[in-house]
C-alpha cells in the first residue's frame, strides 16, 4: 500500500514541481491543478489492474478452485472480485487525492466530489474486471511483466494524465481518443477542475459502455476457467 | 448417484482417462486407486465440473457436470490433493468462508466450525493465519473445511497423504459416521491400499486412463488370489514407477506414449 502511494506522489512532486514553471510558461496555468487529477488515476489504475491480475496468484496457490466448485455462479465470483478489487483502488485514489491536496492541490468545487468518486468508481471497476480477464487467459506470473509494460504503462502515458488534449495531432491524437482511461482522467479533471476536454456525458458515457463490456467478457472469460 | 459412460479425456495427443465407465449408488463409500498418473484426479476434476471431458457422459446427483455445471456443484463437496487454503486468511476465516459460499446457516456454521476445529485438534489455533501452519495442520484444515458443509457427495483427493496414521483413523471413523448418518456418498483416491481395504464399499483400479478391475475388496483379493488388497494393486497394475509431470492438468503418466 505504501509502495503504490509513493509512485503517484514521486510523480507529482517531480512532474507537477519540474514542469510546472514552463507549463505556466506556455500558458497553461498551473501545472500541478492539472497534473493532479492524472496523477489521482494513475493510483487507481495500478492498483485495480492488479488487483484483476493478483488471480493468477489464487490459481497457483490453488485457492481458485475453491472458489470455481463452490456453488456460486461464475459471473457473482467474478463481480465479487471486481468490486472488491475495486473497492481498494477507489480508497487508493482517495489517498491520492488526499496527499495531492498537502502538496499543493487545490479542487475547484468540491460539491461536485460525489461525482469525481463516480468517475474513480469507473476507472477502477474497468481496470479490475481488465485484470481479471487478462488473469482467466494467463496461467502463472511469467507474462504480468508484458502485460505490465505493453498494456498498463502505454494506457496510463498515453491517457492524457500529464498532457493536455487541446492541439494534439496524428496518432497520439488518436490513441489517446481511443484510449478508456482518457475520458476517465478527462471526467475526474471536470468533475474536480472543470478543466475537461470533452463533456462530461461523453466521458460518463464512453466510461460505463467500456466498463460494461470488460465486465462481460471478463465474466464470460472467468466461467470458461478449466483447471 | 454418481455415474461415467465411456469418458475420454485428452490434453493434445495424451490420453489421460480412456473410455472409462463407472457407476455409484447413493450412501456407497467408493474408492479410486491407480498408480500416480493414472487418470484419478482429472476423472475428478471432470465429475466435479473443473474440467470438461473430450467425449462421454457424466452425471452426478442426476445432473450433468458440463450443461448443469451450478447445479451439480451444489450437491458434492471437495477435498483437493493440492493444497486450496488462502494462506492470507485464518484457519477460522476459511472455514466461515467456504461456510458462506455454500449457504451453510449461520447458527449450524458456527456450531460446525467449532466441532469441527476440535476433531481436528486446531481450535486453539483457529485466529492463527495458515501460512503460519504446518504441512499436516493445513492438511487437517483442508478436509475440516470440505466437511463444513454436508454434501450429498464427498469427493476425496488423497485426503489422507502426509498424515500420520493417528490421525488417519481419526478422520475416516468421522466420515464413515457421517456416510452413514446422512447417507452420504464418498468417492475418494488413495495410495495407502489398507485404508481403501478397510473403509471404501467398493474399489476400482485405474491404469493408464483405464479401468482395469471393479468390485468389493473382497472380490478383488479373491480374483488376483492375493492376501491384501497392496498385493492385488500390484498384481494388477505392475511393478515398474511411475513418472509424472509437476502441472497439476497434466498429472498424466508419460507412460502413456510407450504402452508395453
Amino acid at each position: 500500500m505504501v509502495g503504490s502511494l509513493g509512485q503517484p506522489l514521486l510523480f507529482l512532486v517531480a512532474l507537477g514541481y519540474g514542469f510546472g514553471p514552463i507549463y505556466a510558461k506556455a500558458g497553461g496555468g498551473n501545472y500541478i491543478q492539472f497534473l493532479a487529477p492524472g496523477v489521482i488515476c494513475m493510483g487507481i489504475l495500478f492498483t485495480a489492474a492488479f488487483a484483476g491480475i493478483e488471480m493468477i496468484w489464487d490459481r497457483q496457490f490453488g485457492f481458485l478452485r475453491e472458489t470455481l466448485v463452490a456453488p456460486v455462479s461464475r459471473f457473482n465470483i467474478m463481480l465479487g472480485r471486481t468490486l472488491g478489487g475495486a473497492t481498494v483502488a477507489v480508497i487508493q485514489g482517495i489517498i491520492v487525492l488526499i496527499l495531492s491536496m498537502i502538496v499543493g492541490f487545490r479542487p475547484e468545487n468540491l460539491l461536485m466530489l460525489p461525482f469525481a468518486l463516480l468517475f474513480m468508481f469507473l476507472i477502477a471497476i474497468l481496470f479490475t474486471a481488465f485484470g481479471t480477464a487478462i488473469a482467466s487467459v494467463l496461467e502463472d506470473m511469467q507474462g504480468f511483466q508484458l502485460i505490465m509494460n505493453f498494456l498498463i504503462m502505454p494506457i496510463f502515458f498515453l491517457s492524457g494524465s500529464f498532457f493536455p488534449l487541446v492541439g494534439l495531432t496524428g496518432a497520439i491524437d488518436i490513441i489517446a481518443k481511443a484510449n478508456p482511461l482518457t475520458y476517465g482522467v478527462d471526467g475526474l479533471r471536470g468533475t474536480l477542475m472543470t478543466m475537461n476536454h470533452f463533456p462530461l456525458s461523453l466521458d460518463l458515457l464512453v466510461m460505463t459502455l467500456v466498463t460494461a463490456a470488460l465486465l462481460a467478457i471478463g465474466s464470460y472469460l472467468f466461467s470458461k476457467i478449466q483447471i | 448417484m454418481i455415474s461415467a459412460k465411456n469418458v475420454i479425456k485428452k490434453f493434445g495427443d495424451l490420453v489421460a482417462v480412456n473410455d472409462v465407465s463407472f457407476e455409484i449408488k447413493a450412501g456407497e463409500i467408493f474408492a479410486f486407486l491407480g498408480p500416480n498418473g493414472a487418470g484419478k484426479t482429472t476423472t475428478i476434476k471432470m465429475l466435479t465440473t473443473l474440467l470438461e471431458p473430450t467425449s462421454g457422459h457424466l452425471e452426478i446427483n442426476g445432473n450433468d457436470p458440463v450443461k448443469e455445471k451450478d447445479e451439480a456443484r451444489y450437491s458434492f463437496g471437495i477435498v483437493f490433493q493440492d493444497p486450496s487454503l488462502d494462506d492470507e486468511l485464518t484457519a477460522y476465516e476459511n472455514m466461515h468462508f467456504h461456510g458462506v459460499l455454500y449457504g451453510v446457516p449461520k447458527k449450524q456454521l458456527k456450531e460446525r466450525i467449532e466441532q469441527l476445529l476440535k476433531f481436528m485438534e486446531l481450535w486453539d489455533r483457529k485466529d492463527d493465519l495458515v501460512k503460519h501452519f504446518s504441512g499436516g495442520m493445513k492438511r487437517r484444515l483442508e478436509i475440516a473445511r470440505g466437511l463444513t458443509h454436508h454434501p450429498k457427495i464427498l469427493f476425496l483427493d488423497e485426503p489422507t497423504l502426509g498424515l500420520d496414521p493417528q490421525t488417519r483413523n481419526h478422520i475416516w471413523s468421522y466420515i464413515k459416521e457421517l456416510n452413514k448418518k446422512e447417507n452420504m456418498t464418498v468417492f475418494f483416491t488413495t495410495h495407502y491400499m489398507e485404508e481403501a481395504d478397510r473403509v471404501a464399499d467398493r474399489i476400482a483400479v485405474i491404469d493408464h486412463g483405464k479401468i482395469i478391475e471393479q468390485g468389493t475388496p473382497t472380490e478383488i483379493k479373491t480374483k488376483t488370489n492375493s492376501a491384501t488388497l497392496e498385493d492385488a494393486f500390484l498384481a494388477l497394475t505392475g511393478n515398474t514407477i511411475r513418472e509424472e509431470k509437476a502441472e497439476s492438468a497434466m498429472r498424466i503418466g508419460r507412460r502413456m506414449w510407450h504402452k508395453r
